[in-house]
């Protein structure tokens, strides 16, 4: 087990589950219109805002879920690093709105239906098999005073250090990448 | 009591909306976004199976596809420049070198 267990009584526990169902039920929703509106905005920098909602409202999930560590994380690495560098290059590259060709009518008519359907399947098996998920048991994970960053950094630095030390190389053979790739030609 | 059913249905229609995203924009720094939305939907199930079983493991995985989705953001924005430097133009229609 990756959480402390703590006694508490009943009426905090009623309290932190209608809490733990209504963040799921915000920052679902947000996500989720975070999403609709990266699809549905024509400028790209419309986008990118709006997938900076979805990951701060993934983050919040992430902590409601008992991942402390990756909520954190998501906000630095994805809202801040990632999307700052999509932002960036959005701004550089001055991108204006997009155009509709005619491969992109296209795509409407094969995607949409496409999509669905592996909506529709994905769906239907995780409610095929919601007995076996289970619930969350959030007693734990929202009132637990010891975070699992302990876990998380023990795993990483113990049984998986040379993947760990992997993506330091993985990291600077990206870095030399990028500048080789974005360097002006001479 | 959220069910986990939940947290995974929810990062279907995260996902779903990435291909939909995928498929139907033609910008190309937006289509990039739309991968980076099918990861961290991805990223979803596995933080909710992690806290199903009750093991860190699958919180390491997040962190390693987190470790990768940077990298390949900034390689990925660094061919995206060098596209634009090529072609003027970021529509994906209007790439289309090898199809000629």
């Amino acid at each position: 087990m990756f959480h402390a267990r703590h006694s508490y009584n009943r009426s905090t526990g009623r309290i932190e589950s209608t809490m733990q169902v209504a963040l799921f039920i915000i920052f679902g929703l947000l996500a989720v219109a975070g999403a609709l509106n990266l699809l549905f905005q024509h400028h790209p920098i419309n986008s990118a805002l709006s997938l900076i909602v979805v990951m701060m409202s993934l983050a919040v999930l992430y902590f409601s879920l008992g991942a402390e560590f990756l909520a954190a994380a998501q906000v630095i690495v994805y809202s801040g690093a990632v999307m700052v560098l999509f932002v960036f290059v959005i701004m550089l590259l001055n991108a204006g709105e997009e155009q509709h060709t005619r491969g992109s009518r296209m795509a409407y008519i094969a995607g949409i239906p496409g999509t669905a359907a592996i909506f529709c399947m994905l769906t239907f098996l995780f409610l095929k098999n919601r007995g076996v998920f289970g619930a969350t048991h959030l007693s734990d994970s929202l009132s637990g005073a010891t975070s699992n960053i302990t876990q998380v950094s023990h795993q990483l630095f113990t049984s998986l250090l040379l993947p760990f030390e992997a993506t330091s190389i993985l990291i600077l053979v990206a870095i030399l990448g990028a500048v080789v790739l974005a360097r002006k030609e001479s | 009591m959220v069910p986990i059913a939940w947290y995974l249905i929810l990062a279907a229609v995260l996902f779903s909306i990435g291909i939909a995203a995928f498929l139907i924009k033609r910008n190309v720094i937006t289509i990039f976004m739309s991968i980076e939305l099918m990861l961290n939907a991805v990223n979803l199930t596995f933080v909710a199976f992690a806290h199903m079983w009750g093991q860190v493991s699958g919180q390491i995985f997040v962190f390693f596809v987190m470790v990768v989705a940077a990298a390949e953001a900034a390689v990925g924005l660094a061919i995206i420049i060098a596209l634009f430097r090529v072609r003027q133009t970021l529509n994906i229609d209007q790439v289309n070198l090898l199809k000629d």
